[in-house]
Parts: C-alpha cells; structure tokens; sequence
C-alpha cells in the first residue's frame, strides 16, 4: 500500500526539492515501521495473552524486508546509477552506511529462513537466528540517526518505540529467570517438561 | 528602503512596483559561472536550512516570512580604523552591485546553483580600513527569539548564529555578500537581506542574515565547530577527497536534476578542465591549501 503512495507521489513530483533523498528516506521509514510493528507482536502477544500473531509477525517481517530490499535497490540504481566504483567509495567512506549493510544483511538471511519448513528444519537455532532482529533494528536507527546533519525528530520516536520493545522483551526474559531460579512452574514450564518425558498429547504440541 | 536601495543601483523606484526584476541587467561578477545552468527559484526558495526556524528544509520557506528585515544596520567593528554601524542601504550606494552565478555545495551532499546578486566582501572591508593585526573576519547573524522558534528554545546550536573567515579568504574576489538572486531581493528564507556566499566553502559558512562584522586577531570559535568540532571544521573547503566522518563527500546530488544520479566530483572537475581558469576556481576544492581536512 505504501508503495502505492509513493508511486503517486513520484508521478506528481510531490517528493520535493531532493527526490532521490526523499525516496530513500520513505522506504526507509516504511521498513523501519514494519520492523517496529513486528517487533511489537511478540510482546502484544504476551500482554494479551493471546497466541494467533505469529502469522502477522513473519509477514511484517517480510514486509519489512520487502521495502528494505527497495531502499537497497534505489540507492544502488537510483542514486548511484550501478556504478559500482562510486559506490564503493561512498559505501567505505560513509560510515552510516555500515550500520545499514549490517541490518540489511541480518534482515535478508531472516527472510530466506522465514518459510514454516526452514524453521522446521533449523529447530532451535532458528530461534537464535532470529533474535539477531533485535540487533537488526537497533543498526537500522543508528544508520538513519548518522545520515542527518541535525533533524533528531523521526529517528528519536523510533529509537523511543524499538527501546520501549527492546525493554519489554528484557523485562519479560528477566522475569522467566526469576521464575526459574524460584523454581516457579509456569504453563510453558509445564508443557516443556511435559514435552521432554514425551506426554504431551499431539494437540496441545501443534498449538505450541 | 527598497526604493534606496534600488536608486542606488541606478534603476528607477516604480520598476519594483510593477513586479519586475529589481536588478534587471546586472552586470557579470569576473568569476560568475555562466557555463552553469542555474537551479529553478522554487527549489531554491524551498529547500534551506535554516535552523533558527525548523530543522528540515521546507518550513523555513513559511517561518521565515516572520522575519523583520527593515530597518537593517550592519555594525561593522574590532580593528578596523573606522567602525560603526550602517544602515544596509548606505552600504549599498557605495558597492557595485553584480551577478555572480555560483554552485552552492552544502555539507550533507547536495548542491544548487543560484545567480546571486551581490557585491565583494572585500571592498567592503577596505572601506573600513582594516588595521595589520586584523587576521579573521566574524560574522553575527540576527537574533530575533520572537520569531525564530529555535532561537527561543535555545535548540540544538548556539544562538545567534556566528561563522569567520580568514582575512585572506575574505578579501579573495570569489566572496561576495549577496542581497539577492535571480535579478530580485533575497528571499527571507535564503538570507535576507543580507548574506555571505562563499562557494569555495560548504554551505553552512555562508552565513545569513548579517548583522555583525567583527575583525578579530585570534580565529573564534564558529556554530556548527562548536556544536560538533571533530565534524565541521573552521576551514571546511569543498573536498570530494576528504569525507566527513559519517557520509562520503566524493559525490553530491543537484538539486533540479530529478532521479538522475548522484554527480561524481571527479568527472565534473574533469569536465571543468576544458574551461577557463577562472572558471575552475569557483570549483576547486581548497583554493586556500591548508587545512583542507578541516
């Protein structure tokens, strides 16, 4: 949908005195909101404590992904024409640059594990490739914050909303090991342990 | 004032009342590059930084309308033999107004080009009679907190804005103060009434909206160097060689140029070669060889 938008706007030249600029900064944005959306879901999830968002995450993940490979792509074509010399130097001497390569890179190896079946077959490491989004969003706002002279205002709400999801996530990680340590069972304690000595009933497991 | 100021360069007063060019037939300053296809005024007038108002590009054009520009003296003091302060329109009867078509590169890589109206720095200056122990030029910009929101909020930078040049940069042809662009008076938002244009330098040393000329012995310490030293240097030349310590400088989008892509400096100063001299010194990159790094 937000490509549409932009597709209007560049057609009425509404993208202002620096379009190429203006373009970058749009996909851009609509990635980094994406992130943020999907970085959301988790903790939704367990404030609500209801379990049928995963679905919602992995295509706002995508999505994500989708506008970045965008952004990646206007600047490589766009901006730089192909002309892969320059952009060589702009990339090595820029160091906002190399925050951006390092959240694209993390982003695009999520999205080629996002498919049901790779994380069937990755099991456990999965789920630790996929924390690196974390890392990936945090790279993202540095790399918007570094480009701008002074304009504080966008990448500040963003990093506002990744910290506040990033605090959440570490709240409740915190609070797993208070549980553990007191040795508290809790239902996903339960249902692990259950798991382990192979009781759990098939229903209950698909759910999970 | 208009009509003075419009006397004083020869052209009668009722030519700006029927909406035409105020300056109509200038003459060519000696280093206007008229090899450059100037960017269209509506870019210009809306895409500036000016960050006693806003801190992105197009609201300044609106904010800035708020600003008082008549009466408007320039206090010019520090060693000189004959300080004081004068009223924008005495200085003008007494400078030769011309056009001078410059690049302006600004340091987040982009650039426009404007036919500035304007007068050299230097002859200014010599009218005051700089003293020998005169080695830097400062320039103050208004404080108007009223109508200047950032100024209010004491936000981001040092208020009011202040920016030097050293004596032999000042006195160089190529620098100017300009009173307008396009054959009219400077918009608000691009400095009126009064600004320095130093195409040599990145943008922001092009201060605007002078009130103040100061020579001074020793270099003071200028906005954006204090806000962020190890980033803007006192110098700050043009240099596609020397990166800013977060983006590259080696290429510049212009303005006015649409999707095509980012210019890459080296092909335009080779493209330059074929020209005069003179022409190139709009172009180079540290006319003044030292400190290009800075």
């Amino acid at each position: 949908m937000p490509l549409l938008w932009l597709f209007i706007d560049i057609a009425f030249d509404n993208l202002g005195s620096n379009p190429i600029q203006a373009l970058h900064i749009r996909l851009g944005d609509w990635s980094l909101r994406f992130l943020c959306l999907t970085l959301a879901i988790t903790p939704i999830q367990t404030v609500t404590k209801w379990r049928g968002m995963t679905d919602y995450r992995q295509m706002f993940g995508l999505y994500a992904f989708f506008y970045a490979t965008l952004h990646v792509l206007a600047y490589l074509l766009v901006d730089h024409a192909l002309m892969w010399r320059m952009v060589g130097i702009d990339v090595i001497e820029s160091p906002y640059i190399w925050f951006g390569v390092l959240a694209y890179l993390i982003i695009f190896s999520l999205a080629l594990t996002s498919p049901k079946w790779a994380k069937k077959r990755m099991g456990k490491t999965w789920k630790k490739l996929h924390r690196f989004i974390h890392i990936a969003a945090v790279a993202a706002i540095v790399h918007y914050f570094w480009q701008l002279k002074g304009n504080l205002a966008e990448p500040l709400f963003y990093s506002i909303v990744v910290f506040l999801l990033l605090s959440f996530r570490i709240l409740v990680w915190v609070k797993n090991r208070q549980f553990s340590r007191m040795m508290i069972p809790t239902g996903q304690r339960i249902l692990a342990v259950a798991e382990k000595q192979g009781v759990m009933p098939e229903v209950i497991r698909k759910r999970r | 004032m208009l009509a003075t100021m419009v006397a004083g360069a020869g052209i009668s007063p009722t030519l700006a009342d029927n909406n035409q060019s105020v300056w109509p037939d200038l003459p060519k300053g000696d280093f206007s590059a008229e090899f450059l296809t100037p960017t269209p005024a509506e870019l210009i007038k809306n895409h500036t930084n000016y960050y006693e108002f806003a801190f992105n590009k197009k609201d300044p054009a609106s904010l800035a309308q708020k600003l008082r520009t008549d009466p408007w003296t320039i206090e010019i003091s520090g060693e000189v033999e004959k300080p004081g302060r004068y009223y924008l329109e005495d200085i003008l009867r007494q400078q030769t107004l011309q056009e001078h078509i410059y690049r302006f590169r600004c340091v987040e890589a982009w650039s426009m080009v404007v036919p500035w109206v304007g007068f050299s720095l230097g002859s200014l200056l010599k009218t005051v009679k700089p003293l020998s122990t005169a080695n830097f030029v400062k320039f103050t910009a208004v404080h108007q907190p009223e109508v200047m929101p950032k100024q209010l909020n004491n936000a981001m930078l040092e208020w009011p804005y202040v920016e030097a040049l050293r004596m032999d940069e000042a006195m160089h042809p190529l620098a100017i103060l300009a009173v307008g662009m396009y054959g009219d008076m400077l918009p608000k938002q691009n400095g009126a009434p009064l600004r320095l244009v130093v195409p040599w330098k990145y943008g922001f040393k092009s201060i605007k909206a002078i009130v103040k000329i100061e020579l001074l012995k020793r270099p003071p310490v200028t906005t954006w160097n204090k806000f962020a030293p190890n980033e803007y240097g006192f110098y700050s030349n043009v240099n596609p060689a020397v990166a800013h310590p977060r983006w590259s400088q080696n290429s510049e989008r212009q303005l006015g140029s649409g999707f095509l892509p980012r210019v890459d400096k080296l092909n335009y100063l080779t493209a330059m070669a074929s020209k005069s001299h003179q022409c190139i010194a709009i172009w180079t990159c540290g006319i003044f060889s030292d400190d290009s790094t800075n």
